[in-house]
């Protein structure tokens, strides 16, 4: 079946009608929750007098680290993170206390009143700086293969420098947010704003004192997302189950947008150091990097975070003889976290950084050496595994063909050799990407699926849906398998529930780009084991024979390819009266991966996602402003089960891309103070910011036997293609350099030389025209 | 406790009641009990609480909407209005062309920004005149997407235009055409009526929203509210307010006699859009697109932004360049003062207690006006500056005998770059009976770096600032004189 449509989610949307966590009904007893936060970035408190928050007209409580019944511990990987701070202060923002009061106004007052007294200590803000210091989260990590050391002495050129790749903020239009309900018994029910319910409800239990059947989390879905509430919609929720646990009533916690943008984490800047050394003809012989990754305050995911950008440190590259190493540097900030691509990007932006560099002094476009070490069927990744249904290649040439790129790159020429205050720039960006979590545990799933007798269809997984079209993906899972025919709107009579926990048990975040897979594939088979229950009692029915040749066919029982008189209602209210089981639960495991991390080797992923886009930018070489015109790519999404989506996904995943290298920049004061703390301070594209064209070009016949029905995750690959929007504005500012007659080679080097840093600003651009 | 007001809330007439200095959002949502409009940010920068607010023009004898942030309109601007929010688009259980289109091109994913894009769009739907694919995507300047990248959004527009556009901008009476269409549900047709009848029987002015607690305090004038709602939403709840957006004498764009003179209350908005002013400004329509956003520019408007004094306000520095001139009134006095000489320190001001700004004008030279603005920031559109600058120059008659021309008189304005919005005396004063040639251009630029004192901040660190100004500067007057220089003369 083809589907195009974004499902039922979306007719809600334009009509105003979805409810977010705000928009909730509540009891008449809701209380609201407002937190108190570290005024410092490092210290420890002296005192703490939430007295003043009390005399606040409406203020009713105020919670801290000691009113915490259980363990005041909400660490992820490592428990290393309070719920409410103790003595030690980590980071400007760090929760401290929780107001709670008859409406959000009164416990924002009452925060505001809270007197905290501290020791300042001198907060550390720079990751090498952390490193140095010995503030390392987890072990150094180091991925090799080849033998680096000896293979520098067979390269022609060995390129070098430091590259320093800024934060990003999610800016999920949702804020955080949770709502916890008290249930009769004492145990706690709690509508979270979270893409990792099972978490939430094994940390509030901890907090709580409770065992985790004690916890029912529910996430109708999210206001988007992008990783910021995988691991940080946690401690909302614990806070408000915290007061509704004390107070016994209903409480609800949202942050406004500037708590958020103060007070969570960011996708982690880097400051990283390379050497790439190359052969003459441009082959890649050996590669080193060290990546000291700016943590914040607590791990949160920072490992795993790291260990993917070791992961992708070559890109989508063959190397023979690479050694990457990384540090996870814990600094006096927000704790970094979660953000599509989960730290490869970062990885690949360096090695993209060193291509440049090296095509640079090869005197060679960067995109030719780009093609030439692309990844080949059956080659070896840093971590042990052989590529398999590698298209790296397919989808190069493919782009090359289609977007007539020689002609492209002379236009480009063209208009540089015609216009001295506009410069082009064109550059590309092959895109290799895992799938699976590379925490192997994580890659299961369940799935419960009731098939009502009237004929229709619920489905409960764990899969959040935050805009991404999983709800759509599972609709078309059920769809298929039963065969079901659309009603006359269109829409199929599946229903998926709701996230919640005592449906779906222990499972995994909806992340890392497989939501889908996951989540599809126990639904498949959840669904299968009713539609074999169902056929196999059509077998039995009188005028139905030859179990092996049923089947369903739109809505219908079809014997030895013809339809029967018997309809899929009618099926599943005989096989009703007759006592069939019409529900499953089913279980997935993606088969056969795994990682060693005593000898870092091992098949990780459960295959690759490939593309390639190519991204043009003029640059206003007077202002230092810039546009993109076009980015076009060749994306290999398997046999893609939602056209729309898989578009969707794939263009606003490439203008993230886009914005996290030039627009988007995170500054801090020397204190330790976010500066982008309001979205005033905080800009991300807006709709003049989109490029004047994108295409994104599926590769055909593609399919993929480990996706879900053929197809491949789509989440997050696309974000590494806003990768050559910042090396296309790079080569547009080259342009107008070498029009003022550069110099020498030699000064053209020099000027190159030393530090790339993102974002590319309209400053770093003007300051980059005329240094 | 407060006095009820009447007003439309999409198909019905209410009476409610709010304290004026309450935030819309705050009172759809919780007064109102509706959910559909959203809080994303309570600074007028993400567009997810858009709503519809129609006015009745007594004059015009129609209604007129614009669409404004919700998180930054005092509920004091409701009472006589047509509010809408996108539970009012919504009919049945179907969906509205816009919405349909929305559906149809995927250009909705978490959903959260939607209702914020679908009402904008609709005003644009039904007040643009030319109906065109840029003017659809400056009517969503204002609403953020995190998720769409926009493309699908834009597609979206083009769609409903390619296939409605024609009819839409031929039509005699565009809401019945969009009621017709399927833009709209057909109580907009009887929104007018109802409207005048409210403004008729309101001739008292009595149907207003609670002006605060007379508490002795000082009155907030508030105008378009844009910033005071952003930087003291506190003091709108407690102190006493006097809202003046309704006061049609403050707005208007008038070009006679050699002279433009704009009402202090006029919105941004209508700048971009008056035709008088064009005629004056060529690219005033440019200019103003990188001012705000079109939600902002509805409300916001030219006087609250001079008087706000940011140094960096953009219409501010614009008014600078220019060589306006402001009207301020007290106790039906008035007096005149060079804009040049109303910023006396950081948000200093010669303004006395109770003066209102009333008229902002400027001279236009018989030789027409050459004119230009510039403007960089982060992001191009709803940013503020890094570095925003607006010149102004004449040039001495019989100039035209070849060679290069003289200036005879050069106004030149920069924001950002000092603790007020900075007329650049000695840049100008330096310009004046000056040739514009490649050496005088650069000199100027050394005079002009040692009157400013910009600062670093997240706009920009100092010398990102001087190097920019100066290349503002230069693009000035390669902008202006095209055939005089040369880039290659200054870069």
């Amino acid at each position: 079946m083809k589907h195009r449509t974004m499902g039922t989610d979306a007719s809600l949307h334009v009509r105003g009608e979805t409810r977010y966590i705000d928009d909730h009904p509540v009891p008449e007893s809701c209380l609201h929750a407002a937190v108190f936060t570290s005024p410092v970035a490092r210290g420890r408190i002296t005192s703490l007098d939430t007295a003043p928050a009390m005399e606040v007209p409406g203020v009713r409580a105020v919670f801290s680290a000691e009113d915490i019944p259980g363990e005041n511990q909400i660490g992820g990987i490592f428990p290393d993170e309070e719920l409410l701070a103790e003595t030690e202060l980590k980071f400007i923002g760090q929760a401290v206390a929780v107001v709670i009061a008859e409406n959000p106004e009164a416990a924002r007052k009452g925060a505001g009143r809270i007197v905290l007294e501290a020791e300042e200590l001198e907060p550390v803000l720079d990751p090498r700086e952390a490193y140095g210091k010995g503030q390392i989260i987890g072990t150094p990590r180091i991925f090799s293969l080849g033998d680096v050391d000896s293979a520098w002495d067979s390269c022609d050129v060995i390129v070098e420098g430091r590259v320093e790749t800024g934060g990003q903020e999610h800016l999920y239009l949702e804020t955080q947010g949770a709502i916890a309900l008290p249930r009769e018994d004492g145990t706690m029910k709690i509508v979270s704003a979270t893409q990792n319910p099972s978490h939430v409800q094994h940390l509030a239990a901890r907090v709580l004192g409770f065992e985790m059947h004690q916890v029912e989390v529910e996430v109708p879905r999210l206001g988007g997302a992008f990783g910021g509430k995988e691991e940080q919609g946690t401690s909302w929720a614990c806070m408000a189950a915290l007061a509704a646990y004390r107070l016994r009533v209903p409480v609800k916690l949202v942050l406004n947008r500037r708590e958020d943008l103060a007070w969570t984490g960011k996708r982690h800047p880097y400051s990283s150091d390379y050497k790439l050394g190359v052969k003459a003809d441009g082959t890649f012989v050996a590669y080193e990097a060290a990546f000291y990754q700016n943590a914040g305050a607590t791990a949160d995911l920072s490992s795993a975070i790291l260990e993917r950008t070791l992961f992708h440190s070559a890109g989508s590259y063959f190397v023979p003889n690479t050694r990457v190493t990384g540090f996870s540097c814990r600094t006096n900030v927000a704790p970094n976290t979660a953000f599509r691509g989960f730290g490869g990007p970062q990885g690949m932006f360096v090695f993209e950084s060193a291509v440049a560099e090296a095509a640079a002094v090869l005197g060679k476009e960067p995109a030719e050496l780009q093609k030439k070490n692309l990844l080949n069927e059956g080659d070896m990744f840093p971590y042990g595994m052989k590529t398999s249904g590698c298209t790296a290649r397919r989808c190069f040439s493919e782009a090359e063909q289609d977007f007539g790129v020689e002609e492209w790159r002379r236009k480009i020429e063209k208009f540089n050799g015609e216009n001295d205050l506009f410069k082009k720039g064109l550059a590309c960006m092959p895109v290799c990407f895992g799938i699976s979590f590379t925490n192997t545990t994580l890659n299961q799933a369940n799935s419960l699926v009731h098939v009502y007798k009237d004929g229709s269809v619920g489905v409960s997984t764990a899969a959040v849906e935050m805009g991404q079209g999983v709800k759509q993906k599972m609709v078309q899972v059920a769809a298929d398998i039963f065969s079901l025919s659309p009603g006359e709107d269109g829409t199929y009579p599946v229903r998926i529930e709701f996230t919640n926990t005592t449906r779906n048990a222990n499972t995994s975040p909806t992340a890392a780009s497989t939501g889908s897979d996951l989540n599809g594939k126990a639904t498949e088979a959840a669904c299968i084991q009713i539609r074999d229950r169902l056929l196999h009692f059509a077998a039995g029915l009188s005028g139905v024979s030859g179990e092996p040749q049923l089947s369903l066919s739109h809505g219908a029982v079809v014997s030895g390819g013809r339809k029967t008189e018997l309809t899929w209602k009618e099926l599943v209210s005989r096989a009703y009266l007759e006592r069939i089981n019409l529900s499953a639960h089913a279980h997935y495991a993606t088969p056969d991966i795994y990682f060693d991390k005593s000898k870092e080797k091992g098949e990780p992923f459960a295959y690759h996602v490939y593309g390639t886009a190519f991204v043009e930018a003029t640059v206003d070489c007077l202002r230092g402003t810039y546009r993109f015109d076009a980015v076009r790519a060749v994306h290999d999404g398997g046999t893609s089960m939602n056209n729309l989506v898989d578009r969707g996904q794939s263009e606003g995943g490439i203008v993230q891309g886009l914005g996290w290298l030039t627009i988007e920049e995170l500054l801090y004061s020397d204190a330790g103070r976010p500066l982008a703390d309001t979205m005033n301070n905080c800009k991300v594209p807006d709709i003049y910011f989109v490029p004047d064209e994108i295409t994104v070009k599926f590769l055909e016949n593609s399919p993929n036997p480990f996706g879900i029905f053929n197809s491949k995750a789509v989440g997050e690959p696309p974000f590494m293609y806003g990768i050559a929007g910042y090396f296309a504005l790079r080569a547009a500012v080259d342009a107008f350099r070498a029009g003022r007659g550069g110099g020498t080679e030699r000064k053209k080097r020099e000027n190159r030389k030393g530090l790339i840093t993102t974002p590319m600003t309209p400053e770093r651009v003007l300051t980059r025209l005329y240094d | 406790m407060y006095n009820p007001f009447h007003f439309i809330f999409n198909d019905r007439e209410l009476v409610q009641s709010s304290p004026a200095g309450k935030v819309t959002l705050d009172f759809i949502r919780q007064d109102l009990h509706h959910t559909g409009t959203k809080e994303g940010c309570r600074e007028g920068e993400c567009g997810a609480c858009s709503i519809l607010l129609g006015t009745w023009s007594g004059s015009e004898k129609k209604v007129t909407y614009r669409s404004v942030n919700s998180c930054l309109l005092p509920a004091g601007s409701v009472p006589g209005k047509h509010l809408v929010t996108i539970e009012g688009l919504t009919f049945g259980s179907g969906l509205n062309l816009i919405q349909q289109a929305f559906v149809d091109q995927g250009a909705t994913q978490c959903g959260f920004c939607t209702p914020g894009f679908i009402i904008s769009l609709t005003r644009f739907f039904l007040e643009s005149e030319t109906l065109t694919v840029d003017e659809g995507l400056d009517a969503v300047s204002g609403n953020i997407c995190r998720c769409t990248g926009y493309t699908s959004i834009r597609r979206a527009i083009e769609s409903l235009l390619g296939r409605y556009g024609d009819a839409l901008r031929g039509a005699e009476n565009r809401t019945a055409a969009l009621v017709e269409a399927g833009f709209l549900p057909s109580y907009f047709t009887e929104i007018p009526e109802k409207l005048r009848a409210l403004y008729e029987k309101d001739s008292g002015g009595k149907n207003q929203a609670e002006r605060n607690a007379d508490t002795g305090r000082e009155e907030i004038l508030v105008a378009g509210a844009t910033d005071l709602l952003v930087q003291r939403p506190e003091a709108l709840l407690q102190q006493p307010l006097k809202l003046i957006d309704g006061e049609r004498g403050m707005k208007g764009i008038t070009v006679e006699n050699g002279m433009c003179r704009i009402g202090a209350g006029t919105p941004m908005e209508d700048l971009r859009q008056s035709k008088e002013l064009a005629a004056v400004i060529h690219r005033i329509g440019e200019y103003m697109k990188l001012i705000a956003s079109s939600q902002i520019r509805q409300r916001a408007t030219v006087g609250g932004n001079l008087v706000n004094a940011s140094p960096i306000g953009d219409t501010t520095v614009m008014f600078l360049g220019l060589d306006a001139v402001i009207t301020l009134e007290k106790n039906g006095k008035s007096r005149n003062v060079a804009l040049k000489d109303f910023y006396l320190g950081y948000k200093k001001l010669d303004l006395e207690i109770g003066e209102i700004m009333k008229e902002i004008s400027f001279d236009i030279p018989p030789e027409g006006m050459r004119f230009n603005f510039e403007k960089v920031s982060k992001r191009t559109h709803l940013d503020i500056a890094s570095v925003n600058s607006a010149a102004r120059i004449e040039l001495a008659e019989g100039a035209s005998g070849g060679g290069p021309k003289t200036i005879r008189k050069a106004v030149i304005a920069a924001g950002g770059t000092a603790a007020v919005p900075l007329f650049l005396r000695k840049t100008c004063a330096f310009l004046e009976g000056k040739k514009i040639t490649g050496s005088v251009l650069k000199q100027a630029a050394g005079v002009m770096d040692g009157e400013i004192s910009p600062i670093s901040d997240v706009r920009g660190s100092e010398a990102y600032k001087r190097l920019l100004l100066r290349q503002l500067f230069f693009a000035h007057f390669l902008t202006l004189f095209p055939g005089e220089i040369r880039a290659e003369e200054v870069l």
